[in-house]
Parts: C-alpha cells; sequence; structure tokens
C-alpha cells in the first residue's frame, strides 16, 4: 500500500515530463536528448531562487516557465529548424537531430557543472502528510497535485481548442496539416517551446523531493522516452498509463529489491515493450 | 586485386610497420597517448562499420568495453583464471549480448535502437555493481600481468589491423553491398530480398567483438577494475565524435578523426578539466553544423572542386 501510494506520486511528475517529451517528438519531430537537461535546469533554478531568496520553488516554476518557453523557441528556430529543411528524408533529420541535441546536452551539462557542481540538496515541505490512512512526504503529494493540474490543462488545450487541435493535426500528419492551412513550422515551433516549459516546469518540482545534480539529466531523457515508446508516439492516454506502470515498477524495485537497481528495471519495461508491443500500449500494429 | 587496392595495400603495410616501431621511438608520455589514441581508431573504425552504412548512432560502445574489462578484472580476481582466457571469453559474452540486444530493437525503427543503447552502459553498470555487492562481496578487482604498455599498444595495433582487414572484406563481400541499400532506402532493400534486421544484427554483433576484446586487453592498463571506471558512458560518446569528425564513408576516415581529437581531448583534460563536457558538446555540435560529412568529406569536396 504504501508503494502503490508512493509509486501514484512519483508517477505523476513522470507523466509531465513525458508530456513535455511528447509535445517535442510527436509534434515538431525533434528527437530530444536534451530533455532531461532542460528539466535539470528546471531543478537548478528551483534550487537556486530557494537557497539565494527562499523563493518556493512553485513560484520559481512560474518564472522558469516562460524562460524555458523562450529558449526553447529560439533553440528550435536557429538550430533545430535548419536541421529540419537541410533533411532530405526523416532518416536523416532523425540522425541530425539526435547528434545535435546530444551536443547540446553535454554543452548543457557543462555549463552546470560550472555553475554548480554538486548536488542541488535543498529542503522544502519536507514533511509528513496522513492520507488514506498512509503517511507520505508532502512535498511528493504538492508535485503530483500540481503535476496533475498542469498536465490536465494541457491535456484540455490539447483536446478542447482550436490551437490545441492545429498541434494534434501537426502531429498526425505535417504534409496534411499544411494542406488544411496550418502553418506547421510555427506550430512545430510552439510545440517544441511548449514542451521545454512543461519539462522545465518538471523539473522544478521533482527537484523537491529528488535531489538533482547537473549529469543526472539522461536517466530522466532515458524515463520519458520508456514512457514514450510504452504509451505510443503521440499518445497523451498511452504515456500517463505508461508513467503509472513506470512509477509503480520503479518504487516496488527501489523498495524490495535495491535503489541501484531503478534503471535495471525500466530496461526490462523497455525489453518487454519492444518485444511484445513495440506499437504501444494502445497502438494499433501499422 | 586492383592496382589501387594493391596501392592502398602498401600504403597500409607502410603505416603499420611505421607504427609498429613507434614504442621504440619514445615509451614514455608519447606512447600512453598513443596507446590511447590506437585504443579509439580500433573502436571507432569497427563502430562505423556498423553506423556507417545504416546511419543508426550506436551508443553501446561502453557498454561493450566495459564487459571485456569487467570479465577480465572479475575472472583474474575472483575465479584465478588467466588473462588469455578472459580476453577470448570477454569478446564471445559480448556478441551474445550484441545479438540479443540486435533481435530485440534492429528490426523496429532505428530511434529504438538509439535510445536502448543510450542508457545501456548505465544499466549495465547498476547492474554488475549490485551483484558485486550482493553475491560476490569483493570490491577491488586487481588486474595483474607482467604487460608493459609497448605491449598493450602492440596488441591493439594488432587489433586495429584486423579491424581494418575485416571492414575491407565487408565492403567486398554481399553482406556489405547489402547494408549499403539499406543505408540508402530501407524499403528497397527489403524489395530485393535483403534480410535487413539479420545485415544489421551480424554487423552489430562484429562491433560488440571488438569493442569487448578492446576493453580486455586495455583492462591491465587500470590495473584495479571498476565498474564505474570501465563502463564510464563518456567512451561511447568519444567514440562517436572520432568517427564522425573523420567521416564514416571510407575505412580510413575514423583514423583522420581519432588522432587530431585524441590529441586536443589530452590537451583539454589537462589544463581545463572542468570543461571536458562542454567541449564534448561543442565538438557534436561542430560535426552536426559545420562537418556533417567529416574531414574525409570535407577533403573530398576540395579535390573534386579542384578537379573541375
Amino acid at each position: 500500500m504504501d508503494i502503490l501510494l508512493s509509486g501514484l506520486l512519483l508517477s505523476g511528475t513522470y507523466a509531465l515530463i513525458a508530456m513535455g517529451l511528447n509535445l517535442q517528438y510527436g509534434v515538431a519531430r525533434i528527437m530530444n536528448l536534451a530533455n532531461g537537461e532542460m528539466l535539470v535546469l528546471g531543478g537548478l533554478a528551483a534550487f537556486w531562487m530557494y537557497t539565494a531568496a527562499a523563493l518556493s520553488p512553485l513560484l520559481t516554476a512560474l518564472i522558469a516557465a516562460p524562460l524555458a518557453f523562450s529558449g526553447n523557441w529560439l533553440l528550435y528556430r536557429y538550430l533545430l529548424l535548419p536541421l529540419v529543411r537541410r533533411a532530405k528524408t526523416q532518416g536523416q533529420l532523425e540522425v541530425d537531430s539526435i547528434l545535435a541535441t546530444f551536443g547540446m546536452s553535454f554543452a548543457l551539462v557543462g555549463i552546470m557543472v560550472s555553475i554548480h557542481g554538486e548536488y542541488f540538496t535543498y529542503s522544502y515541505l519536507a514533511e509528513p502528510f496522513k492520507i488514506l490512512g498512509q503517511t507520505v512526504a508532502l512535498n511528493r503529494l504538492v508535485a503530483f497535485i500540481v503535476a496533475i493540474g498542469i498536465g490536465g490543462g494541457l491535456y484540455y488545450w490539447l483536446t478542447h481548442t482550436y490551437q490545441g487541435t492545429a498541434v494534434r493535426a501537426v502531429s498526425v500528419s505535417t504534409e496534411a496539416a499544411g494542406l488544411v492551412g496550418i502553418n506547421v513550422e510555427r506550430v512545430s515551433a510552439f510545440a517544441f517551446a511548449l514542451g521545454g516549459a512543461v519539462t522545465a516546469v518538471g523539473g522544478t518540482l521533482i527537484s523537491t523531493f529528488i535531489t538533482l545534480e547537473a549529469s543526472v539529466g539522461v536517466i530522466f531523457t532515458m524515463k520519458a522516452l520508456i514512457i514514450i515508446i510504452m504509451g505510443g508516439v503521440g499518445d497523451i492516454r498511452g504515456a500517463i498509463v505508461a508513467a503509472v506502470i513506470l512509477g509503480l515498477v520503479e518504487t516496488t524495485v527501489a523498495s524490495v529489491i535495491d535503489p541501484g537497481l531503478t534503471l535495471v528495471a525500466a530496461y526490462v519495461i523497455f525489453l518487454a515493450i519492444l518485444l511484445f508491443r513495440p506499437q504501444g500500449l494502445f497502438g494499433r500494429r501499422a | 586485386m586492383k592496382p589501387a587496392e594493391l596501392r592502398n595495400l602498401g600504403i597500409g603495410a607502410v603505416l603499420v610497420a611505421l607504427a609498429a616501431i613507434f614504442p621504440l621511438v619514445n615509451d614514455g608520455y608519447w606512447l600512453s597517448i598513443a596507446t590511447t589514441a590506437m585504443m579509439y581508431i580500433a573502436l571507432s573504425t569497427s563502430w562505423s562499420l556498423f553506423s556507417g552504412p545504416t546511419h543508426l548512432i550506436a551508443l553501446s560502445t561502453a557498454a561493450f568495453f566495459g564487459i571485456g574489462g569487467y570479465l577480465v578484472g572479475t575472472g583474474m580476481s575472483d575465479y584465478d583464471t588467466s588473462f588469455w582466457s578472459m580476453a577470448i571469453l570477454a569478446p564471445l559474452v559480448a556478441t551474445a549480448v550484441a545479438l540479443l540486444i540486435g533481435l530485440a530493437t534492429l528490426r523496429l525503427s532505428g530511434v529504438y535502437f538509439v535510445i536502448f543503447t543510450l542508457g545501456l552502459a548505465e544499466m549495465i553498470r547498476n547492474l554488475v555493481s549490485w551483484v558485486q555487492n550482493n553475491f560476490l562481496g569483493s570490491r577491488g578487482l586487481y588486474v595483474l600481468t607482467d604487460f608493459t604498455e609497448a605491449h598493450i599498444y602492440w596488441m591493439l595495433l594488432g587489433v586495429s589491423v584486423v579491424v581494418f582487414l575485416f571492414g575491407w572484406w565487408i565492403n567486398r563481400s554481399r553482406l556489405g553491398f547489402a547494408l549499403k541499400i539499406i543505408g540508402n532506402d530501407e524499403e528497397v532493400a527489403r524489395h530485393v530480398g535483403i534480410n535487413t534486421a539479420w545485415s544489421k544484427v551480424i554487423l552489430f554483433m562484429s562491433t560488440g567483438f571488438f569493442a569487448a576484446l578492446i576493453g580486455a586487453i586495455v583492462a591491465p592498463r587500470y590495473s584495479y577494475i571498476e565498474p564505474n571506471v570501465v563502463f564510464s558512458p563518456q567512451l561511447s560518446f568519444l567514440v562517436v565524435i572520432m568517427a564522425l569528425l573523420g567521416g564514416t564513408h571510407r575505412l580510413w576516415g575514423p583514423l583522420v578523426g581519432v588522432i587530431p581529437f585524441t590529441l586536443a581531448w589530452e590537451a583539454i583534460s589537462v589544463s581545463f578539466p572542468n570543461s571536458t563536457t562542454l567541449f564534448l558538446g561543442l565538438s557534436f555540435l561542430i560535426i552536426v553544423y559545420v562537418l556533417p560529412d567529416g574531414f574525409t568529406g570535407l577533403l573530398e569536396k576540395f579535390t573534386r572542386r579542384a578537379a573541375k
């Protein structure tokens, strides 16, 4: 029961992060391997503001979101769009964007190490809270609620608004979206920027209960990718279910066997998905 | 053999002979740099045999290299086996692991393969550390041999020669031809009856074999083996950068990338030890935006322009 609850709470933040990457990969079609670094940047901002100005990470998230949005928009516009235009095939774009975002990822880690080379340790709302007869850390609960709130809002926006529909149209087919008068490049840039902002907010939330450090980003990139592949690329419902599965399995492995084996557990899930349902949990075979 | 091939073979033989006498000229600092460079030459040439034609960025080098180093370490420390038997066993284990990974991922879209290899070294490191802490008990793995730096250098040179000959043979074989078609258009390849998945898996197994063999040979250099050292993910990225910097569409391309990069990396590690990660990132960006076909691509562009 204890495991179930903390696993569930963890998966809220995972779902939010996966949503961010889904916008970048599913819509803008950029396999962004620097996604985890964006998350760590969010965590670094939260740590910084909390230790320097005693600002609550939730307020930092409000500041970090527009900053991450503009930063990611610029990245897309000036570094990634040239690759999109240059690529002759989807495969070429994939290779180029993988290499370019590796570059960004290492450059960001390098910069963050020079800013703060140690663990981002701070303590925010680290007090017990009773819920359903169980005790959980308050920061985990708050992060979960905020993540669910943002994720829910995003889902509503995608499914119930005009702009959200345009974003989904681009994710289905760039060519068809262009034919019905959607400015594909602008929507892609917007989706990429929004994805980066969501990830950075996820980072500020996660930093309240997991101690981050500059080079840990790639682990989160891996986890977000596994969630997306498990859920099916572009499928938000699938990603949420996948995030819950990953959160529960990781928490179970960490508390029953060994905390050092969470990545191994994630890989076992990944392998099972690749072998049995490569199209994603709810996907249909192409 | 065509005259051009004979000429290339002659140039190759002279270069190998020159490389072989290097330890007699200098056996200190420069030999240690040369040994590192030789290790990367073998690793990145074997990497580009698979990743060059298929365009699949394999980030598994560190995992296989680590399997090689770790098996030598645990075999010699915990089970009293000889270095040689472990150096033979390790590449076989890595080949089997590569086979399993290849079967699981290479039948699907290329992205899955890249993602799977991205965290592979870290995952195996976690697993190995856990097994070691809980079941084997002993923490220290010592690799004590009589090898000098020159011995390791010569062994690596031997492996490099084998990798080059293997690459030359692959390029002439049906398998190499099939891979080129797969790299250009997988759909076409499938339609002309090429078993695309198997072709990729077989070549991926060869990179696993060589990386583990090199890891095993280099293990005596560390003397003390720790999972954190031999499974360092950075190695995978260094190999990718060096191969792409040189260019992967020529067999000798990676060689052209390894030598300048090893020197630059050495210089930066000594003078700015905290900026290596940043440098790694900038190298990737330079490759994508400035040198998409590497040094060899640049060279060929110039010679073509000169010919016009």
